[in-house]
């Protein structure tokens, strides 16, 4: 459509304009270009003219651009009149002329070198923040476990009992299964290449340490983070989203004893556990591949494994299993915590929350294979 | 108050909706007409929302017809449908506005998807809006989350109005309001619909809003529309429920305070 909607006649420094159609939201577009056509006209003028008798129809879209143009030929210091206005909308005129826009949006064009210094500053001070919440978790967490302990009844023993349903039981299935099919990975891929050297039979020290001393609690971890986790940050977040959490304060309760404390009590208890199903699934998976796989019959498969791990290996794995659970739930929480009024922000906290737990775990096992050396284990 | 020419805009007939077994509106006939504020009133839980919503579409009905200027929306094709749900605006009941968007972008929002417009006019069309509402620039920036609950309210009704349709439904536009800004709302629609030539459908138990603003009141109870009319045909009529309604303590009170400060 190109209808002229806005006719202009200039005779000396006086402007006619007349306006005919529709001025409705449909024609917005095509309207706002010949407005700006107008006021942007050179020339002196002193007096204008707007015939608005021939317009059918007229909305907020149109009536504000009838607006602008009074108000920036008025701007210039013309001497402005509007006449032939349908008295149906006189008072939207009305309305619109009392507008007031100096406080009007500015989408300025931040410099981009400023405003990625500022993105990188607000970055690091993120990272600062989220350790010190970290830091400040830990010690409320400290502060109420012994509280708790103190007091054993006060402990929520249901709320536990329904963590660990979630987080463990019913968990089991989808970590034996990754975990075996981890087993099977690594002793596939193990005989493949050892058997270039004549070596198939080291297969089984690989696994056996592999699985029990790295990757069967890191796997778990992970899984955990990426299950649990989640779930405990989207439901403190929406819980403090809906105010839920200031209401249990309100009524004396402290959130961290009512709801962080038995989640991460849950995990700790539940992690070990899954991690030590989630090796000898591995193991399984492992063993079952070197004997279709490798030829390797079970029971020397077993006297291997005997020989090449000691009770130590086994040790390694698990100690650092409630270490880790510790972390994921933490991380959960601080971020879950964290979540302010809007949906965005809770989707932003639960990817950070599994990132920051996967990163964190990742690095604590790198502190505890430092601590494990030096020890001698 | 603008006259209300007898044209129908929404046409409710013989509408059945029910959730399993429970019936919830029973085969019920209501027109709303053109350029009148309807205020939908009906005991807690009597279904004036599912009403609301079974018209603008969010809920299924299990029998009769909805037309919405003359277009069936059963029968209407989804462009039919579209270009009629482009002109009516809704204000909920929380306000739905969009969390992850300040209130500036919520406004833009609906307009910037249907029309084809520069940054700059949708900027001072937004910033017009907000004013009409009450409100000015400076929540431009705000998340819905840093609003307070009338602000909230205002700036859904700005949304609502943002493509400037021709009928407008509201879900209790002042439940939540302190009694002075519920007034002002009351005004604000009652202004709104005058300069825009709004249609509004307005689900409410606020007495006053009925009182000030509303040209017709319909009552629903047991899944009926049981009556409707002018406030004067309401206050008169024998109806027991209509009676406990309109003439309850509240009512009473409300009334006698008003009385009061006239003398």
């Amino acid at each position: 459509m190109s209808d002229i909607l806005l006719e202009s006649t200039t005779t000396g420094e006086r402007l006619k304009l007349a306006a005919t159609g529709a001025w409705i939201a449909k024609n917005a577009r095509q309207l706002e270009q010949q407005v700006d056509h107008e006021t942007g006209r050179h020339g002196k003028l002193s007096r204008v003219d707007i015939d608005m008798a021939k317009v059918e129809r007229l909305d907020t879209f149109g009536a504000w651009l009838l607006e602008r143009l009074v108000r920036s030929f008025s701007a210039r210091g013309c001497d402005t009149k509007v006449v032939g206005l349908n008295e149906d909308y006189r008072a939207l005129m009305d309305e619109l002329h009392r507008v007031k826009m100096d406080t009007a949006p500015s989408h300025g064009a931040a410099q981009a070198l400023i405003y990625a210094l500022v993105s990188i500053g607000e970055n690091v001070a993120a990272v600062g923040h989220s350790f010190s919440a970290f830091v400040n978790m830990l010690g409320a967490l400290s502060v109420t476990f012994l509280r708790v302990a103190s007091r054993p009844r006060s402990f929520r023993f249901t709320s536990l009992v329904h963590q660990l349903d979630n987080v463990a039981w019913r968990a089991v299935p989808i970590i034996l299964l990754i975990t075996f099919l981890i087993g099977c990975i690594i002793a596939q891929q193990g005989l493949f290449h050892f058997r270039k050297f004549g070596a198939d039979v080291y297969v089984v020290d690989m696994v056996g340490i592999l699985v029990l001393r790295e990757l069967g609690v890191l796997i778990v971890c992970i899984m955990v983070a990426g299950r649990s986790g989640s779930a405990y940050t989207a439901e403190l977040g929406s819980m403090k989203m809906r105010e839920e959490i200031d209401a249990l304060r309100t009524m004396g309760f402290d959130p961290i004893e009512v709801l962080v404390l038995p989640r991460i009590v849950a995990l700790i208890i539940g992690v070990p556990i899954l991690t030590f199903l989630g090796s000898m699934a591995a193991l399984y998976g492992g063993g079952l591949v070197c004997w279709l796989y490798g030829g390797i019959d079970p029971d020397i498969f077993l006297s291997r494994l005997k020989e090449a791990i000691s009770l130590s290996t086994f040790e390694v794995g698990m100690i650092k299993a409630p270490f880790m659970a510790l972390i994921v739930g933490v991380v959960a929480c601080v971020e879950g915590l964290a979540v302010k009024g809007s949906a965005e922000s809770l989707g932003l906290q639960t990817t950070a929350s599994v990132v920051e737990s996967i990163f964190l775990v990742i690095v604590l096992d790198g502190l505890f294979a430092i601590f494990f050396a030096s020890i001698g284990m | 108050m603008a006259k209300a020419s007898q044209e129908a805009v929404i046409e409710v007939r013989e509408v059945l909706v029910g959730f399993g077994d429970h019936v919830v509106l029973d085969h019920i006939d209501l027109d709303v007409y053109r350029g009148e504020i309807l205020g939908f009133v009906g005991g807690s839980g009597a279904g004036k929302s599912v009403l609301m919503r079974t018209i603008i579409g969010l809920l299924p009905k299990h029998g009769g017809h909805i037309k919405v200027f003359g277009v069936d929306m059963e029968a209407a094709s989804d462009a039919e449908r579209q270009a009629v749900e482009r002109r009516w605006g809704v204000l909920f009941q929380q306000g739905a506005l969009f969390s992850s968007l300040t209130v500036l972008e919520n406004l833009q929002f609906p307009v910037r998807e249907y029309l084809n417009l520069s940054q700059r006019l949708l900027d001072e069309l937004a910033v017009a809006k907000l004013e009409m509402v009450g409100l000015d620039a400076s929540v431009c920036e705000k998340f819905p989350s840093e609003l307070s609950g009338g602000m909230t309210k205002r700036v859904a009704l700005a949304r609502a109005l943002a493509l400037d349709p021709e009928i407008v439904f509201l879900d209790e536009p002042t439940s939540g309001l302190d009694p002075i800004g519920a007034g002002e709302f009351d005004t604000l629609i009652a202004t709104l619909q005058r300069t825009l030539g709004l249609t509004v459908f307005m689900v409410t138990h606020d007495l006053d809003s009925l009182h000030t603003v509303c040209d017709r009141i319909a009552v629903l109870a047991d899944g009926k529309v049981i009556a409707t009319g002018p406030m004067e045909a309401m206050l008169a009529s024998k109806h027991p429920w209509l009676q406990a309604y309109f003439h309850g303590k509240r009512a009473r009170m409300g009334r006698e305070a008003e009385a009061k400060s006239r003398s």
